[in-house]
């Protein structure tokens, strides 16, 4: 038996809060019969109103539809670019979906450059497809990511903290270091600061930040600006 | 499995930050990562981490025939296994890649052509029987720089593994096991260690140790192997590049001072492990996990019901021997039904 914010096993049967019966099961649960059962170990977590779902150290990526990731080129067919996104398969890009892009006037991507992409077909059986345009046609902060900075790869459960609203990371480091960022959910993160010594010091500060709590985010942020500004 | 693809901008940005003399670990161009040595329970049983890059060595010993051409000498053979758990590239099954033999021939060269290991003292009966020392290094996690890592880890362990004792009366060879009498160090002379260099923008920059990154960006390496004593025992340059010959000398000067380091850190901990196993403290891997981390399990102290437990501990040895002075009679009567 698993409760909500508890840490539960493969197998455990999960309780079910004050509901109406109707849950949303997210990853690591299955429904078995009359119960639901976790698939992967980890901390039980529950969202108003009825949502479920198990939150793990987590590296592989599985792709999810509408999600941002970050991905490398790695091969130029015809007219699709392959893009690695660190899931099992490697997904499609169309030329056609940057922005302003046409048939006569094609992007300029070539192989080991990093695209900042959502992804548009995530299915079990079939090969991913991402995209660099929203709905609209307009790039929305997607797209080829070209001008330096330097990319670092974090669990996928680090993401999700950094991203979630709670937390303090990304305002706490902005307020004295400004950068760029561009944030995959697949683990890649790409960050860009005023000077190389900058942006050494931010990837580390994300990086070291998995196990920590707000305050001892805040502390260590402090700590990195002390001592790069020469304290 | 396919390699992880390396971007551009990754590529661009690690030369750029050499460039500027700093690293993306934060360390300076001359440091290694953080080394950690630990010693399993069995004797020669190491494991050596060099910042995420973590190897274990295992010796093992076994009598086997000497190779004809040297009748009186004991056989060091020297083996390197990269497992798919280490790094999603390196495959699975018995054969090599390139990478693996490379590390495999470069240690090999580093620990049998020094001489560090006495073979002689190997030697049980001349053309007869000798021990063949086995090292097997596991690469658990590759993060770069595998030589340094494997060579240091393999001399350690060499250092504490114990053969067992042998004596020889005419023909007769008796093996004594390890509570007949005390096992015996190997006798090693000396200690090589690998320092690995890594150059970029042809040969104008160097890195120590180099990280998995830092790897696959830098145009070529040079690998050091060199014992406290200040002799070079391999050396090695692999990539296309070419560098000055005062670079090299420069390259030999930082080994030193990196393998007294490394001699040092090896030294101590055989020290502390023999002293945690002389006064019976707690030694081996167990040992060595913190508690303190987030990754590992700690499990609280419970409070537990001590009332009255002497006499169920009385009632349980009571109830013990009773049974076992039935087992007596029932024997004893057994052994009267078949005299009958």
């Amino acid at each position: 038996m698993c409760e909500v914010g508890g840490i539960g096993l493969p197998g455990d049967k999960i309780v079910d809060k004050e509901t109406d019966g109707r849950i949303v099961l997210g990853p690591g649960l299955r429904k078995e019969t009359e119960h639901v059962l976790m698939t992967k170990p980890g901390k039980l977590c529950f969202k108003d109103p009825n949502i479920y779902w198990v939150d793990s150290h987590h590296k592989r990526y599985i792709p999810v539809r509408g999600e941002n990731v970050l991905g490398v080129v790695t091969n130029k067919s015809g007219d699709t670019f392959k893009v690695d996104i660190g899931g099992s398969e490697q997904a499609s890009l169309s030329y056609l979906a940057f922005e302003g892009a046409t048939k006569r006037n094609r992007p300029d991507v070539k192989i080991g450059d990093q695209v900042f992409c959502k992804l548009l077909v995530a299915s079990k059986h079939t090969e991913p497809e991402v995209v660099c345009i929203d709905s609209s046609g307009k790039s929305n902060g997607l797209g080829v990511i070209r001008d330096g900075g330097m990319t670092i790869t974090t669990p996928c459960n680090h993401i999700r903290k950094i991203l979630s609203p709670d937390c303090v990371l990304l305002k706490t480091l902005g307020n004295s270091l400004p950068y760029e960022i561009a944030i995959g959910m697949n683990g890649k993160i790409w960050i860009k600061g005023r000077t190389t010594k900058e942006t050494i010091a931010l990837t580390n500060a994300i990086a070291c930040a998995e196990y920590m709590n707000n305050e001892q985010i805040s502390l260590m942020c402090r700590k990195l600006v002390n001592s790069l500004s020469g304290f | 499995m396919r390699d992880i693809p390396f971007s551009n901008c990754e590529r661009d940005f690690i030369i750029q930050a050499i460039e500027q003399r700093s690293r993306l670990d934060g360390r300076g161009v001359y440091d290694y990562r953080k080394m950690q040595l630990t010693f399993g329970e069995d004797r020669g049983c190491c494991q050596m981490e060099l910042g995420n890059s973590i190897v274990m060595t295992q010796v093992s010993c076994e009598v086997t025939p000497p190779k004809q051409t040297r009748p009186s000498e004991g056989i060091l053979f020297v083996n390197v296994e990269l497992s798919p758990m280490a790094s999603p590239t390196f495959e699975p099954g018995g054969r090599m890649s390139d990478f693996g033999v490379e590390l495999n021939r470069l240690l090999e060269r580093c620990l049998k052509e020094s001489r560090c290991v006495d073979t002689e003292s190997l030697c049980i009966m001349a053309g007869l029987k000798v021990w063949t020392i086995r090292v097997d290094c596991h690469v658990l996690n590759y993060d770069g720089n595998l030589v340094d890592c494997c060579s240091a880890s393999a001399i350690a362990a060499l250092a504490h593994f114990r053969r067992p004792d042998v004596s020889v009366s005419g023909e007769e060879v008796t093996i004594h096991t390890l509570d007949e009498r005390d096992p015996i160090p190997l006798s090693i002379h000396h200690m090589p260690l690998c320092v690995t260099f890594a150059f970029f923008s042809q040969g104008k920059y160097l890195l120590v140790d180099p990280s998995l990154k830092e790897e696959k960006v830098m145009d070529g390496k040079m690998v050091i192997g060199m014992n406290k004593h200040r002799e070079i025992c391999t050396l090695q340059m692999s990539g296309n590049m070419l560098i000055m010959k005062d670079q090299v000398l420069r390259c030999s000067n930082i080994a030193v001072v990196k393998v007294t380091e490394i001699t040092e850190l090896i030294q101590k901990s055989l020290q502390a492990d023999s002293l945690a196993r002389s006064k019976g403290q707690p030694f081996g891997f167990p040992a060595a996990i913190e508690t303190r981390k987030v990754t590992a399990n700690e499990k609280k102290s419970e409070v537990i019901d001590v009332v009255g437990i002497e006499e169920k501990a009385e009632q349980i040895v009571q109830c013990a021997e009773e049974s076992d002075e039935e087992r007596r009679r029932r024997r004893k009567k057994r052994r009267r039904r078949r005299l009958e």
